[in-house]
């Protein structure tokens, strides 16, 4: 049953091994093989992906008549999306939690972090690493616990460590504790990629910057960055994309208080759940699918230019 | 010394300092407070007691909701890990009509379709399908979201598995399915490890799809029942969360140890592994 397959039979020099099917598999067997996963994945994330659309073009709700029933009401949800004051806050809250916490926190104190633990004692830097390796790893309900024992009103540890308790963080200023937390929470990412990165500046002209007299600052702008500017900006795209669907800060603050930190995720979430509106909140996830596609095509067309 | 090199010295370590306080210090409530006799928010020094594990034992739902979670975590890693390894195998070793499209697929899909955006027709489907409480059917949500990073990291492995073993194997006479069991699978364990404690620890921290999808008690696993533990005042129970929390990061972080000393910290375009 298994015969040679094309490629075997080929005479033509085949210059790439992984076109040689070694195995014996067979194109059939293979199909055999790949078929069972590609089936979770078209039942649980194309086909979501694709009703999205079409739920969020339906009044389809949780309860009331239109749970049993839901009518199409074609743009209706976008339309209603445009003048509505909450989503626009929502919007506004995400892009306000991207830079803050994504493009500006995690890439600048992961690129710092890479950048002064090169030279590090061996100790301090493994410390370091460790800490900051931690915070990304625990699991996000336990890394909500801490914070929110790191920043309550009356026992909190910040505010025991300023000698001010009384400061509610996340009542009070909710976004800058979400993007202090956030920042906490993913520099490990940009650390580790940063790390790597710098390993492909060439020694050679760092010595040269430094014998000439160039100020940490002036080395990292003028030599450091030319070379690493590709690795910012996928960086800066992945920890965005990220950032931007992050559920986490739904167990700091779930969007408290009163819509303060409400970001997209948790508007999604609200809407769906809490008011039951399924179709608008279908409508709101299709707008974030398309971001979400545009940011990842953008990062694999420059993966592609790279390489 | 020169004044310039001890400024900058002095800058260096405060650097340093302020770096390690801000990730170290919310991490010690922790440490402490799993032991304190009288456990609040904020740091102190304990006033050692195991009474507070005590508790957390006798909780109604703590001990059963990690066994949930283990429930999930199987299904859910089992799935992803089998079905990722017979996907990457295919795809490394044949030039099946149409692959790169689909690699590009996989890698776009992986970052594209997260559960965020997906919670409402997945919320829809289980709804409808009657599955919401379902633990092996969430599972099965969990792998669907996982599988195209797994085949995509695991096809990277499999790929620097050399050939010559697959033809020496075929050449005596083994079948691909002998192949696939007994050459290429030992060989690519560290990839295939990699990847069971890559899903393993996903899943365990997964939140939001248990929550959405797991809406009773008695099937909800850790993470989503350490968001609801309150004493009978309606406020956080302080006596069981800190030890919960302990108890159930512990495997997360060992998984990570574990992987670590053994394979090397490898560092997969953007997942954790």
């Amino acid at each position: 049953m298994v015969s040679a397959p094309p490629a075997e039979a080929a005479p033509k020099p085949r210059r790439d091994p992984g076109n040689r099917d070694t195995a014996g598999l067979g194109v059939g067997r293979a199909v055999g093989f790949l078929a069972p996963g590609m089936l979770l994945i078209g039942i649980f994330l194309i086909f979501p992906a694709l009703w999205t659309i079409y739920i969020g073009l339906t009044n389809y709700s949780l309860t009331g008549t239109a749970s049993t029933s839901p009518a199409f009401v074609g743009l209706d949800n976008f339309a209603e999306a445009l003048d509505d004051g909450l989503f626009g806050n929502a919007l506004w809250l995400t892009l306000l939690y991207v830079i803050g916490s994504a493009v500006l926190g995690q890439n600048i104190l992961g690129f710092a972090l890479a950048w002064f633990l090169r030279g590090a004692r061996p100790w301090l830097r493994r410390t370091v690493e460790a800490f900051v390796l931690l915070s990304w790893i625990l699991p996000s309900v336990v890394v909500a616990y801490l914070w929110i024992a790191l920043l309550d009103r009356d026992g909190g540890t910040l505010g025991a460590l300023l000698g001010s308790p009384g400061t509610a963080w996340l009542v009070e200023y909710p976004m800058a504790s979400l993007i202090v937390f956030n920042t906490w929470r993913g520099t490990a990412f940009s650390m580790m990629l940063y790390g790597s990165a710098l390993a492909v500046v060439p020694p050679s002209q760092l010595e040269t910057a430094r014998s000439v007299g160039a100020s940490g600052w002036q080395t990292v702008r003028d030599v450091v960055f030319p070379h690493i500017r590709g690795h910012v900006l996928t960086n800066t795209l992945l920890i965005s994309l990220w950032t931007a669907n992050d559920f986490t800060s739904f167990l700091l603050t779930a969007g408290g208080p009163n819509h303060e930190s409400e970001t997209v995720p948790v508007f999604i979430y609200r809407q769906a759940i809490s008011s039951g509106r399924l179709g608008y909140a279908a409508a709101i996830s299709f707008l974030l699918l398309l971001v979400n596609l545009v940011v990842a095509l953008v990062y694999l067309l420059l993966l592609r230019k790279r390489s | 010394m020169t004044a310039g090199q001890v400024v900058r010295r002095t800058g260096y370590v405060a650097f340093m300092a302020v770096v390690l306080a801000f990730f170290a210090v919310p991490m010690l409530w922790l440490a402490s407070a799993p032991f304190d006799s009288d456990p609040g928010l904020g740091l102190q020094w304990p006033d050692w007691t195991l009474h507070n594990w005590q508790a957390t034992f006798d909780h109604p739902y703590a001990l059963g909701s990690l066994v949930n979670s283990v429930v999930l975590c199987v299904v859910a890693t089992a799935v992803t890990t089998v079905l990722a390894t017979l996907a990457a195998y295919a795809l490394s070793r044949v030039r099946i009509p149409g692959r790169d499209a689909l690699l590009y697929l996989l890698l776009l899909l992986s970052s594209v379709v997260t559960g965020t955006a997906a919670m409402v027709p997945i919320f829809v489907m289980m709804f409808q399908l009657g599955l919401i409480n379902s633990q092996y059917a969430t599972g099965l949500v969990i792998a669907g979201g996982m599988l195209p990073a797994a085949i995509f990291i695991l096809k990277d492995f499999i790929d620097s598995v050399p050939r010559s073993y697959e033809e020496s194997a075929r050449v005596f006479g083994a079948s691909p399915t002998q192949v696939l069991l007994h050459v290429v699978l030992p060989v690519a364990r560290p990839g295939i490890a990699t990847i069971l404690v890559w899903a393993f620890v996903q899943a365990w921290g997964n939140f939001l799809l248990p929550f959405l999808l797991l809406r009773d008690v008695e099937a909800q696993p850790a993470a989503v029942l350490l968001t609801t533990l309150k004493d009978e005042g309606g406020s956080a129970n302080l006596t069981v969360i800190p030890v919960f929390s302990l108890l159930y990061a512990v495997p997360v972080v060992a998984l990570y140890l574990f992987v670590s000393k053994r394979y090397g910290f490898r560092f997969h375009g953007g997942i954790k592994a």
